[in-house]
C-alpha cells in the first residue's frame, strides 16, 4: 500500500476543484439512478438517519411517559404502540442496515481496491426495496401503529391484536429482501473483486466482519421472511398454524423468529467490531494484535450465533432439555467476543494513542460492549434468566450491546471516514464533546435499568409501582442527555458539508487502501487498479497525520 | 434475482465496467446466483421446518390431508418439470457449443411451454378442484365427517399445501418471465460461446425451482401409510 | 461457509467451461423420470415408517442428480459446492434444533436413580 500511495499521489493543487464522485454529476436524477456504491451508501445514510429519528421520537415519548408511575404522557395502548414502533424501526430499519449498507457500501470496494461492488444495479435495487419497506412501516405508524412488540409473538399477533400487524410484518418482509441483496453483493464482491495482491489475510478486519455479517444476511434473512409470511397467512386465514386450539404451536413461531433474530443481533454488532478494529489501530498507530484471531472470531461468531436462539425462550414453554442445550451453547459466543476485546486491548498496549473523536467512540465501545456482553452471560444462564427474563435487565443488556456497541461504533465510523466521504473535516472539539455527552447520557439512561430489572420491574408496561420512580426519572434524564448528544453531531456534520476544513486524502495518517485515493474519491475509485504489497495495519510505515493529534 | 444475470447486458458483449474481464464477470454472476439459491433454500427451508414439526405432531391428519390430493397430477407435474429442466440444460449447452440462435430459442420455448403446462395443470385441475370441493383454506373450507377430530389439522395440512405450492408457483411464474427475457435476448443474437452467463445463471434458478418440487411431491402427495 | 483463503481473483487464467455431452444429460433425464415413477410406486407399498424414509432418499438422489449434472456442480469445483453444502447444513441446524425442542418438550425432569448416587460424591469432592 505504501507503494500505491505514491503512485496515486494526486493533482492536489487546491486551486482548481478536483473531480470526484460528488460533483461528477448533479441533479436529483443523478442520485436516484446512481449505480455508484458511494452514492448508494449515502442514500442509505440519509434513509436510516431519518428512521433513527422516527425510532428516537418513539423512545423519547416512552421515557417521558415513564417519568410518573401512572404514566405521564400517553394511554397504555399508545405506550404499547410506542415501544413496538421503537423496536421495529430501530432494529429492522436502522440497526440492521446501519453499518453494512452505509459504511459497508461506501468502503468495501475502496478497501479491496475495486471499482464498484459486483452487482451495482442490485445494490441500487436494494435501496429502493429498503425505502419501500420504510414507507410501508411509516404508513403503519401514521395510521395507528402496531402494538405487538418487535417480536410479533403469536397468538397475540395472529389472533388478538387489532392493529395493523399484517402490514407491519410485510414492511419487515420487504426490507428483508434488501438485506439479502446487500449480503449477496458483499459476499461476491469480497470473493471476486479484490485488487491484485489483496489476499484474504491482507484484508482489513472491517471486511472480514462484513463478510461474516453478509453470511448471516444470506442464511438468516430468508427465514424471517418466511416466518412473517406464515404469520400473515395465519392472521388472514386463521388456519391454526400458530393456534394451539387448532393443533398449532405458537412456540414454532418463536423458534423460527429467533433463528433469524438472534443472529440478527450479530448482524448489528459484527460490523461494529470491524469498525472498532480500524479505529483502534489507526489511533494507537499499531498493527492489530493477533490479526487472524480477530478475523476468524468474526466467522466463529457468525456460525455460533445460529446455534443459540433458544435462550430467548427459556421461560416460554420450551422443553427443559432443549433449554439446557441452548444455555450451554450460548456461553460459547462469549469466547470469540472476548477474543476480540482482549485483542483490541492488547493492540492499545504500548501504542501511541491519541484521543480524536472516533477514538473516543471506540474506547467507549469497548467498555460498554464488555458490560453488555457480560450481562448477556447472566441471561444465558438458565436459572438466572428465570429471574431476569422479561425485566428491564434485558432491556438494559441489549441496549448496552446495540446502542453502547453498535451505535457508538457507527458514530465512530462515520466520524473516522467523514473526511473520506465528504473531503471535509468536522469541528473536532465539538465532536469530542458530543462523544462524551453520548457516553454519559447513555450510561445514565441504561445503567439504572439494570437495577430496575434486577429489582423486578417488567419491561413493556406503561405504569410501574411508585418505588421505582427515582430510578426511572434518572433514566429519563439520561435519555434527554443522550438525545442532545445525538443532535449535536447531526448539526455539526451537516454544517461541515459546507464550512468544514478541506483535508487531503489521509487526514488521520491511517493505513488502508481507501486512504490512498483522493477525498472524496473519484466515481471509479482509483485512477488505476492498485496493487497491494503489504499486510493490513502496517503502521510502522504509515504517513504522518495531516491533523494535529490530541 | 435474475437481475444478477440480466443487469449487465447493455453493450453487445454484455461486459460491465466494474469487472476486469468477462471471466471474472461470469464467475461473479454465477456465484451470486448460487448465494441467492442458498437464501432460497433457507426460505423454503423455513416452511419445510414448520411442515416437519406439524407432521411429527399430527401424522394422522397429514395422512388424511394427503388423500385429498391426487397423486396422478403430482406425478405428471413432476415429470413435466423434469422435462423442462432437461430442455433448459440443452438450451445452455447449445449456447456453450456456439450453436445458432435458432437452436437456443428452440430449447427455450419448450422450456417455457412445459413450465406453463405445469402451472395450467396445477391451477386448472388441482387448485380449482379444491376450491369447488371446499378444501381451500380461507375460501369456504368445510370439515368433512370422515376426518373426525383431525379436521382442524387437515385444514392445517391444506394450508401448508397451498402455501408451499403457491410459493413454488410464484417462483415458476418469475422463472417463465426470465425465460421470456432470455428468449428475446437470444433472438437478438446476444449469446455466444463466450458470453452465455445470463442463460447459465437463469438455468440455475430454473433447476432449483425444479428441485423444490422434487421435494414437495413426496412430502405433500405421497403420504399413503 | 466459504472462508478459505485464495489468491486474488483478478487476472487469473481461467479454465474453459466443461461442456457436458448430450448423452449424459439424456441419461440423467431418463433416470429422473424412472425415479419419479419409482417413488410413486413405492408410496403405495406399505412399508410402515419406512415409506417416508424411502421417499426422502429418492428425492435427495433426484435433487443430487439435478444439482450435479444439470446445475454443473460436478464440474464447478469450490465455491458453488461450499455455498450449497453450507445452506443445506444451516437448514439442518434449523430443523434439528427446532425438533430438539418440539420432540422433547413433554419430557419431564425426574430424579434419575444414578443422580442419587453421584451427587453426594460430587458434593464430598467439592466441599
Amino acid at each position: 500500500m505504501s507503494t500505491t500511495a505514491t503512485v496515486e499521489s494526486l493533482p492536489n493543487s487546491s486551486a482548481e476543484p478536483q473531480v470526484n464522485y460528488l460533483n461528477a454529476r448533479y441533479g436529483v436524477k443523478s442520485w436516484l439512478l446512481t449505480l455508484d456504491h458511494k452514492r448508494i451508501g449515502l442514500l442509505y445514510l440519509c434513509t436510516i438517519t431519518f428512521m433513527f429519528v422516527v425510532g428516537g421520537i418513539a423512545a423519547t415519548m416512552m421515557r417521558l411517559n415513564l417519568l410518573e408511575p401512572q404514566g405521564a404522557l400517553v394511554e397504555p395502548e399508545t405506550y404499547n404502540k410506542l415501544f413496538s414502533t421503537h423496536g421495529i424501526v430501530m432494529v429492522f430499519f436502522f440497526l440492521v442496515p446501519s453499518i453494512p449498507a452505509t459504511l459497508g457500501n461506501f468502503l468495501i470496494p475502496l478497501m479491496i481496491g475495486a471499482r464498484d461492488v459486483a452487482f451495482p444495479r442490485l445494490n441500487l435495487l436494494s435501496w429502493y426495496i429498503f425505502v419501500t419497506g420504510c414507507l410501508v412501516m411509516l404508513y403503519v405508524v401514521c395510521t395507528g401503529g402496531v402494538d405487538t412488540g418487535w417480536t410479533f409473538y403469536p397468538p397475540y399477533s395472529s389472533a388478538y391484536a387489532h392493529t395493523d400487524v399484517f402490514l407491519a410484518a410485510m414492511a419487515i418482509f420487504i426490507a428483508g429482501f434488501s438485506s439479502i441483496l446487500t449480503g449477496m453483493n458483499f459476499v461476491v464482491t469480497i470473493h471476486k473483486m479484490r485488487a491484485p495482491g489483496m489476499t484474504w489475510f491482507r484484508l482489513p478486519l472491517f471486511i472480514w466482519s462484513l463478510y461474516a455479517t453478509s453470511v448471516i444476511f444470506v442464511l438468516g434473512t430468508p427465514v424471517i421472511a418466511i416466518t412473517l409470511l406464515l404469520l400473515g397467512v395465519e392472521r388472514l386465514l386463521h388456519a391454526g398454524i400458530f393456534d394451539p386450539a387448532l393443533g398449532g404451536d405458537p412456540l414454532l413461531f418463536q423458534h423460527m423468529f429467533w433463528f433469524y433474530s438472534h443472529p440478527a443481533v450479530y448482524i448489528m454488532i459484527l460490523p461494529s467490531m470491524g469498525v472498532i478494529s480500524e479505529l483502534i489501530t489507526a489511533f494507537s498507530r499499531k498493527r492489530i494484535f493477533g490479526y487472524s484471531f480477530v478475523a476468524f472470531s468474526s466467522l466463529a461468531i457468525a456460525v455460533i450465533s445460529f446455534l443459540v436462539w433458544g435462550h430467548h425462550m427459556f421461560v416460554s414453554g420450551q422443553g427443559v432439555y432443549a433449554g439446557l442445550v441452548f444455555s450451554v451453547l450460548s456461553f460459547l459466543v462469549a469466547i470469540p467476543s472476548a477474543v476480540k476485546v482482549f485483542n483490541w486491548t492488547a493492540t492499545l498496549y504500548k501504542g501511541s494513542i491519541s484521543y480524536e473523536a472516533p477514538m473516543l467512540y471506540a474506547l467507549g465501545f469497548i467498555g460498554l460492549f464488555t458490560i453488555g456482553g457480560l450481562t448477556g452471560l447472566f441471561l444465558a444462564s438458565l436459572s438466572t434468566d428465570v429471574h431476569l427474563n422479561g425485566t428491564y435487565f434485558v432491556v438494559a443488556h441489549f441496549h448496552y450491546v446495540m446502542v453502547g456497541g453498535a451505535v457508538m461504533a457507527f458514530m465512530g465510523g462515520i466520524h473516522f471516514w467523514w473526511p473520506k466521504i465528504t473531503g471535509r473535516l468536522y469541528p473536532d472539539l465539538w465532536a469530542r464533546f458530543a462523544a462524551l455527552v453520548i457516553f454519559v447520557g447513555f450510561n445514565l439512561t441504561f445503567f439504572p435499568q439494570f437495577v430496575l430489572g434486577y429489582l423486578g420491574m417488567p419491561r413493556r408496561y406503561a405504569m410501574y409501582p411508585a418505588e421505582f420512580q427515582a430510578l426511572n426519572v434518572l433514566s429519563s434524564a439520561g435519555a434527554s442527555v443522550l438525545a442532545v448528544g445525538y443532535v449535536i453531531p447531526l448539526v455539526y456534520l451537516i454544517w461541515s458539508l459546507k464550512y468544514g476544513q478541506v483535508v487531503g486524502p489521509n487526514p488521520f495518517g491511517a493505513k488502508g487502501l481507501e486512504w490512498t485515493t483522493q477525498s472524496p474519491p473519484l466515481t471509479e475509485n482509483y485512477v488505476k487498479t492498485p496493487i497491494v504489497t503489504e499486510e493490513a495495519y502496517a503502521y510502522e510505515n504509515a504517513p504522518e497525520p495531516e491533523v494535529a493529534r490530541v | 434475482m435474475s437481475d444478477a444475470a440480466l443487469a449487465h447486458g447493455d453493450n453487445p458483449t454484455g461486459f460491465a465496467h466494474q469487472f476486469e474481464d468477462l471471466e471474472q464477470q461470469h464467475d461473479a454472476g454465477r456465484m451470486g446466483m448460487w448465494i441467492f439459491l442458498a437464501t432460497e433454500i433457507l426460505f423454503f427451508g423455513g416452511m419445510f421446518t414448520a411442515y416437519t414439526v406439524y407432521r411429527s405432531l399430527h401424522p394422522q391428519a397429514f395422512l388424511l390431508g394427503s388423500h385429498i390430493l391426487e397423486v396422478k397430477f403430482g406425478a405428471i407435474n413432476t415429470a413435466v418439470l423434469i422435462c423442462s429442466s432437461f430442455t433448459m440444460a440443452m438450451a445452455i449447452r447449445s449456447a456453450q457449443t456456439g450453436k445458432r440462435k435458432g437452436a437456443i430459442i428452440g430449447w427455450l420455448i419448450p422450456t417455457m411451454l412445459l413450465g406453463a403446462t405445469f402451472l395450467f395443470l396445477k391451477f386448472r385441475f388441482e387448485w380449482y378442484h379444491d376450491y369447488i370441493e371446499h378444501t381451500m383454506p380461507g375460501f369456504g373450507f368445510h370439515y368433512k365427517p370422515e376426518w373426525g377430530a383431525h379436521a382442524p389439522q387437515v385444514q392445517m395440512f391444506m394450508c401448508f399445501y397451498f402455501f408451499m405450492t403457491g410459493l413454488h408457483a410464484l417462483h415458476m411464474i418469475v422463472g417463465i418471465g426470465i425465460l421470456l427475457v432470455l428468449t428475446c435476448m437470444a433472438a437478438r443474437g446476444r449469446f455466444t460461446s463466450q458470453y452465455y452467463a445470463p442463460l447459465e445463471i437463469s438455468g440455475l434458478y430454473w433447476h432449483f425451482v425444479d428441485i423444490v418440487w422434487i421435494f414437495l411431491f413426496p412430502l405433500l402427495y405421497l403420504i399413503r401409510y | 461457509m466459504s472462508s478459505h483463503p485464495q489468491s486474488a481473483a483478478h487476472g487469473q487464467p481461467m479454465v474453459h467451461e466443461h461442456i457436458v455431452p448430450v448423452s449424459t444429460y439424456l441419461a440423467v433425464f431418463i433416470t429422473l423420470l424412472i425415479a419419479t415413477g419409482l417413488t410413486t410406486w413405492v408410496a403405495f407399498q406399505d412399508l410402515g415408517n419406512w415409506n417416508v424414509v424411502v421417499a426422502l432418499v429418492i428425492a435427495v438422489c433426484k435433487a443430487s442428480l439435478v444439482v450435479l449434472f444439470f446445475m454443473h456442480a460436478k464440474y464447478n469445483k469450490g465455491l458453488s459446492r461450499i455455498v450449497l453444502v453450507g445452506a443445506v447444513f444451516w437448514l439442518g441446524i434449523m430443523i434439528t434444533f427446532t425438533l430438539a425442542d418440539e420432540l422433547t418438550r413433554h419430557w419431564q425432569i425426574s430424579p434419575q436413580p444414578w443422580a442419587g448416587a453421584i451427587i453426594p460424591v460430587i458434593h464430598r469432592l467439592l466441599f
